[in-house]
């Protein structure tokens, strides 16, 4: 499975958010989009998974293009972790993992559904929670759980919204090391927007960096997090440390950098 | 290992588990539903007892076996099954409504009252009876106005769902256009004469006893009211996982292959589409159909799957008890069951929100 996005442009009420974006993802990788706050991360996850309808430009899954399929078909396709879960009425977070069995599910819930929703549990390690109330549980916890969700579509992509915003350091390197697991040992393709320069740089396999709706820098964590990138699409001032071969960032000072 | 495996397939024992208490409380719903029903058809001026009922009622399905003496059937099936079916039929059908107005739009407020087309039916109705203006002259102006005119409502809204509007603001506008109405209505009642005043108010009470069937087709109001539930229902109920899936938020939702947009507006129209078939008939019947979802949603969770047969039973086991109960409190006088509905089923609903540990919804 190859992911290709072609010139994507989104347009929202005129204003533009996308301006032609263009990557190629291999299989089993993990993949980060960093970026500051509004240069249209979210929105770009939103179009590859055609919950947003870009203006123009499409997105490839192995040569189909995401707007022509089937949304159920999209469904088995492409999974979608979002930020957050709107709270609403109680569910256990059994039942909140089964929902990613939708797209396959007619109306009954079969033996492999409920063995599918198994497998994910034990692989996020939430078996003791899996019968508890969704709603009482922790953020990372719920990340643990929406990732489930997603994993339960069988999808061979997985988009992942700053899974780790909301998270204390444990929570997010539990996160980051499952999903770098998932891309490994079950070939899925990730994509995830992230804040998190450090964890980008420790986890992902290749870094893309956006600024006001446009790749920036696409490439390996040395070669997109240098001081001058950060420099110039953050306005702030870092050290670097190596670590390992890969950048550690230390943020200094807001800078003036643009005219 | 084996310990892993133990406790994966205990996990999934507990949950089928749990599912299958759902199904049990169903099941019950039913056989209370069957209960009530003949008791209710036993109860009335002309005495027959139950036993006599429950012959009655079987010996149309499997006739010559059953001992019944040709008074009790007459009356049971000329008489009171009217008002019974009626009852179910109701009561069921504006659960489900409510159930699916609040799934789409998110909101335990949600209710074919809060959404204005209650209102709606009740201006359409004091239209005719005050003023005698109808869109379908005749004898039944009455119940046309009140159909077309809730079915406005609902094209309201679905215009303010077109504008892309949150759920939220679709529930404020449904808010704004029950309060339009209900000064319309007062409007019409204020130039009104005394005795039509009379009639609109107690059209608005609501009432099961204008239920009646026919030999030909449509077969009556019940006729019209089953076909309505019968094709309406089957769709809503196979569309139980996008109804979960909206819970988890429109994004995620799509991204599990629900076509959003196009769920919202025809769910939504087939609610009222449901709503107004039954309340043209009844006259406005309040409550069941916000309060219902919830009595039932507080038992059996929100797993559309269970809570849209479970609210039908609900609503209908509802209003079928608070409808016999009024017809035997004050006998012979028959009370206005939409009073009775409420006076049931409020302490119910506060005994169960009270119940309820930390938030619910």
């Amino acid at each position: 499975m190859k992911l290709k996005v072609k010139d994507l442009t989104f347009s929202y009420r005129s204003n533009p958010i996308l301006n032609g974006v263009t990557l190629e993802i291999e299989p089993s990788e993990l993949f980060a989009i960093v970026g500051p706050n509004g240069t249209g991360k979210t929105t770009l996850i939103k179009c590859i998974d055609a919950i947003l309808k870009p203006t123009s430009g499409s997105t490839l899954l192995d040569g189909d293009d995401v707007s022509d399929l089937d949304t159920k078909d999209l469904a088995k396709r492409i999974g979608y972790v979002p930020q957050s879960a709107p709270r609403g009425s109680p569910i256990t977070v059994f039942d909140a993992i089964l929902m990613g069995r939708r797209p396959h599910i007619q109306w009954r819930v079969t033996e492999d559904d409920l063995d599918k929703v198994m497998e994910m549990v034990e692989l996020l390690k939430i078996e003791e929670l899996s019968l508890r109330a969704f709603d009482e549980l922790s953020g990372g916890e719920r990340q643990k759980v929406l990732i489930a969700r997603a994993l339960c579509q069988d999808p061979e992509v997985l988009l992942l919204d700053e899974p780790t915003s909301n998270l204390d350091i444990r929570h997010q390197l539990e996160v980051m090391k499952v999903m770098k697991m998932i891309t490994k040992k079950h070939g899925i393709l990730a994509i995830m927007a992230i804040h998190d320069l450090n964890l980008a740089s420790r986890y992902a396999d290749r870094i893309g960096m956006m600024y006001q709706g446009r790749i920036e820098a696409v490439g390996a964590s040395q070669d997109v997090l240098t001081p001058e990138n950060i420099r110039r699409v953050y306005g702030v001032e870092v050290s670097l440390i190596n670590d390992g071969g890969k950048p550690y960032i230390i943020p200094i000072e807001p800078v003036e950098v643009r005219a | 290992m084996t310990s892993e495996s133990s406790i994966k397939s205990s996990i999934i024992k507990e949950y089928t588990g749990l599912t299958r208490k759902k199904l049990h409380v169903i099941i019950f719903l039913s056989l209370l539903l069957i209960f009530l029903a003949v008791l209710s058809a036993s109860i009335g001026s002309a005495d027959v007892s139950l036993k006599e009922t429950y012959f009655a009622i079987l010996e149309r399905f499997f006739p010559d076996h059953f001992d019944v003496n040709p008074f009790a059937y007459t009356v049971i099936w000329e008489l009171r099954l009217e008002r019974v079916l009626m009852g179910v039929l109701a009561g069921s059908g504006l659960a489900i409504a409510g159930v699916v107005m609040q799934a789409i739009l998110k909101n335990p407020l949600a209710s074919p009252y809060t959404l204005g087309i209650a209102s709606a039916a009740s201006f359409g109705a004091s239209l005719a009876i005050i003023l005698g203006v109808g869109i379908v002259g005749g004898a039944h102006i009455i119940i046309a106005n009140a159909f077309l005119f809730s079915m406005v409502a609902a094209l309201l809204i679905y215009g303010f769902s077109l504008r892309k509007t949150s759920t939220e603001t679709m529930i404020l506008a449904g808010i704004a256009i029950m309060y339009l109405f209900t000064a319309m209505v007062a409007s019409l009642q204020y130039v009104g004469e005394a005795e039509e005043v009379q009639e609109v108010v107690y059209w608005m009470f609501g009432s099961l006893g204008r239920a009646n069937w026919s030999s030909h087709f449509p077969y009556g109001n019940i006729g019209i009211i089953s076909i309505a539930l019968g094709v309406t229902i089957p769709y809503l109920f196979l569309k139980s996982w996008d109804f979960n899936a909206l819970g988890t938020g429109d994004e995620t939702a799509k991204s599990l292959g629900v076509k959003v947009e196009w769920i919202r507006i025809s769910c939504m129209f087939l609610a009222a589409l449901i709503t107004a078939s039954i309340i043209c008939f009844t006259g406005t019947i309040g409550f069941i159909g916000l309060v219902c979802p919830h009595i039932t949603r507080m038992v059996i969770g929100s797993d559309h799957r269970f809570l849209l047969p479970g609210s039908c039973l609900t609503g209908a086991v509802l209003l079928l008890s608070a409808d016999t109960l009024a017809r035997v409190v004050v006998a012979p006088v028959i009370l206005p069951v939409g009073i009775v509905t409420s006076f049931m089923g409020v302490p119910l609903f506060v005994y169960l929100l009270m119940r309820q540990r930390g938030g619910y919804w």
